[in-house]
C-alpha cells in the first residue's frame, strides 16, 4: 500500500497533496514510469459530461395553506410523480408534457422535458407548479395553481439512479434508412458512427475492479458536491476481452449518485432533446481516485489506446436485443475521427463533450488541491467484475 | 436583375446526374456556383447564384428529380453559452462547417463553410443552433 485516506486528507488539509488529472496523470506514467508517478502523485481526478438517462430530483414543495396533499403535479406542463407523500415529488428527466406531439410528426422534436425542468429549477428561475388532489379532512384543498423558483420550495435533491456509465456502444446504423436514437442521427449504410464517453478521463474507467468507489464517495456532480449513494441501476461490471484473451478495458458499471441540487449550476446541469427520441438530461460529473496502491494507480493511467468500445447496430441488433457486436475499437480510433467497420471507413462522432469533461477534472483537481474537497472513505465498496452480476431479460 | 442564391442538398443518386447542364441548357439560366461539396455516391450540397427568366421552372425541375431546393436567405449562428462541444453534429453538418479541432476536441463552427441546410438545429441536443434571417 501507498497511503491511506486519512494520510491522503491530511496532505490536502497542509495543502501538499499532489493532485493530477486522469490525462495528465497518464503523460506523467509515460515519462517516468508507473512506480516513480504512482509515488508521487495522491490522488487522480476523473471527468465526464454527457447525456444521462435516469437521472431527477426529488423535490418538496412546502405546504400550502389549506393544506393540498398532492395525487398528481406538473412543473411547466412536465408531470412530476408526486405518489410519495403530500407536497413530495420525483421529476424525471426523460417525462414529457401530455400535450407533446412526441413522435406523431416522426421524428418528434422533444424540446421540453423533465431534464429542461431541472435546467429552469438550477437556474432559479420560476416555474408553473399545478397540483391536484380529491381532498381529505386533513387536507381539504383540491387544486393549486402557481409559481416557484428552487429557492422557495424546501428541498430540491438530484437524485440519479444510473450515471457515470463506465462505457458505451458506438452506434452505428446497418439499414438503408436514416434511423433517429438515444445515440442521436445515424445515417444509413454506415453513414457515421456515434459514441459516448470522455474515455480516458471517464470515471469508471480509471477503476475497473471498484478498489476506491463505493457507498459514500464524495464527488463532484452538477457543478456542486455530491455522492455516490449505490451502484447505479444496470451495475453489470465486467472487463471486456478480444478473442485472443486481450484486455480491452472495462464496461458495464454504472453509478447512483445524490446531491443538493441547490447548490449547482446549470453549466453542468442541462436539458437535451434527441430528435425522434425524447428529451433528458446532461450531467456533469467527476470522481476522485486516490492513488492507495500501484495497482490502482495502473488502473487510473489506462489510456484511449487500452479502453475499447463495441461496435453496435442499432437499426436492428439493439432495439431487436441481438447478442453480439460488430467488432470493438479503441476510443484513440474514434477520436481521430473515422474508423474501419465490415470494411468501411465511417466518419465519428462524439456525444459526451471531452473539452467539458476536462474542465471538470480540472475543477476537481483544483477543490483538492486548495483544500476545500476531501476525500470520503466509501462505507462499502460497490461489486465489481468478480461478483458476476449480470442483466436479466424481461419476459413479455 | 439581381442573382438569386439558392442551396440544394441532393441524395447519392442525383450525384450522378447533369443537373447544372440541364439548368443552363433546358431553362436558360446564368448560374454561378458558390460552394459545392460533391463526392461519387455521397450525399451532396450546392451553393448557387442563378440569373434568368426561367428560375421557377429550373426549380420545378429540381424538386422533381428529388434535389431540395431553399432559398438562401438565413444564417446559421451558434449559441456559445449553449453549447457543450459534445460533437453530435459533427459528422452530420454536409459541409464540415461544424467541426472537431483535434487533439483539443472541441467543436468549432465556420460559417463560411454553412451552406444553412438546418440539419444541425434539429440534431443538437441542447438546441445551439439558431437560424437569423
Amino acid at each position: 500500500m501507498l497511503r491511506s485516506y486519512s494520510e491522503i486528507n491530511a496532505k490536502i488539509k497542509s495543502g501538499k497533496a499532489v493532485v493530477m488529472s486522469a490525462d495528465e496523470f497518464i503523460s506523467l506514467v509515460e515519462e517516468k514510469g508507473l512506480s516513480a508517478a504512482a509515488r508521487t502523485v495522491d490522488v487522480v481526478t476523473t471527468g465526464t459530461f454527457g447525456t444521462m438517462c435516469s437521472s431527477g430530483a426529488f423535490l418538496n414543495f412546502g405546504h400550502s395553506s389549506p393544506r393540498i396533499r398532492m395525487q398528481k403535479a406538473w412543473l411547466n406542463g412536465v408531470p412530476a410523480y408526486a405518489g410519495i407523500a403530500a407536497v413530495d415529488a420525483y421529476i424525471g428527466a426523460t417525462e414529457l408534457p401530455e400535450d407533446d406531439p412526441l413522435n406523431s410528426n416522426y421524428p418528434g422534436e422533444f424540446r421540453y422535458g423533465g431534464g429542461h425542468v431541472i435546467e429552469d429549477l438550477v437556474s432559479h428561475r420560476p416555474l408553473s407548479l399545478k397540483a391536484i388532489s380529491y381532498g381529505t379532512d386533513c387536507y381539504p384543498r383540491k387544486s393549486i395553481d402557481t409559481t416557484i423558483t428552487i429557492d422557495d420550495i424546501n428541498e430540491a435533491t438530484l437524485f440519479n439512479p444510473r450515471n457515470a456509465y463506465q462505457n458505451y456502444n458506438c452506434a452505428v446504423n446497418l439499414s438503408g434508412r436514416t434511423i433517429y436514437t438515444y445515440m442521436g442521427m445515424l445515417k444509413p449504410n454506415l453513414g457515421n458512427a456515434h459514441y459516448s464517453s470522455s474515455g480516458q478521463l471517464s470515471p469508471l474507467l480509471k477503476d475497473p475492479h471498484f478498489k476506491t468507489i463505493g457507498i459514500g464517495t464524495r464527488i463532484f456532480l452538477g457543478g456542486g458536491t455530491g455522492y455516490v449513494a449505490w451502484h447505479g441501476t444496470q451495475h453489470f461490471p465486467s472487463i471486456q476481452e478480444s478473442p485472443d484473451g486481450k484486455s480491452l478495458g472495462p464496461a458495464g458499471g454504472t453509478l447512483a449518485v445524490i446531491g443538493d441540487l441547490k447548490q449547482m449550476s446549470p453549466r453542468w446541469l442541462k436539458g437535451v432533446s434527441f430528435t425522434g427520441y425524447g428529451s433528458s438530461l446532461a450531467v456533469g460529473i467527476g470522481v476522485p481516485i486516490p492513488l492507495l496502491s500501484e495497482e490502482i494507480a495502473l488502473y487510473a493511467a489506462a489510456a484511449d489506446r487500452d479502453l475499447y468500445a463495441p461496435v453496435v447496430d442499432y437499426s436492428d441488433a439493439y432495439p431487436g436485443r441481438k447478442p453480439g457486436n460488430l467488432g470493438q475499437v479503441s476510443y484513440a480510433d474514434l477520436k481521430s475521427g473515422k474508423i474501419t467497420v465490415q470494411g468501411k471507413e465511417i466518419p465519428t462522432a462524439p456525444l459526451s463533450s471531452y473539452p467539458m469533461a476536462r474542465e471538470i477534472a480540472g475543477i476537481l483537481k483544483e477543490r483538492i488541491s486548495s483544500g476545500s474537497f476531501l476525500l470520503a472513505e466509501p462505507v462499502q465498496l460497490l461489486p465489481s467484475p468478480a461478483d458476476g452480476r449480470s442483466g436479466k431479460v424481461l419476459n413479455g | 436583375m439581381s442573382p438569386k442564391k439558392i442551396v440544394l442538398r441532393f441524395g447519392p443518386d442525383i450525384t450522378e446526374k447533369p443537373i447544372i447542364y440541364r439548368l443552363v441548357k433546358d431553362y436558360d439560366l446564368l448560374i454561378n456556383i458558390v460552394k459545392a461539396n460533391v463526392n461519387p455516391q455521397k450525399e451532396g450540397t450546392m451553393v448557387l447564384e442563378i440569373t434568368g427568366d426561367h428560375i421557377e421552372g429550373g426549380m420545378n425541375y429540381l424538386r422533381g428529380i428529388g434535389v431540395q431546393v431553399q432559398a438562401l436567405s438565413q444564417e446559421i449562428v451558434r449559441d456559445e453559452d449553449r453549447c457543450t462541444m459534445c460533437g453530435a453534429c459533427t459528422a452530420i453538418c454536409p459541409t464540415g462547417a461544424l467541426f472537431i479541432e483535434r487533439p483539443a476536441m472541441e467543436v468549432n463552427f465556420d460559417g463560411d463553410k454553412c451552406v444553412v441546410c438546418q440539419l444541425c438545429l434539429k440534431i443538437c441536443p441542447v438546441r445551439a443552433m439558431e437560424v437569423r434571417l
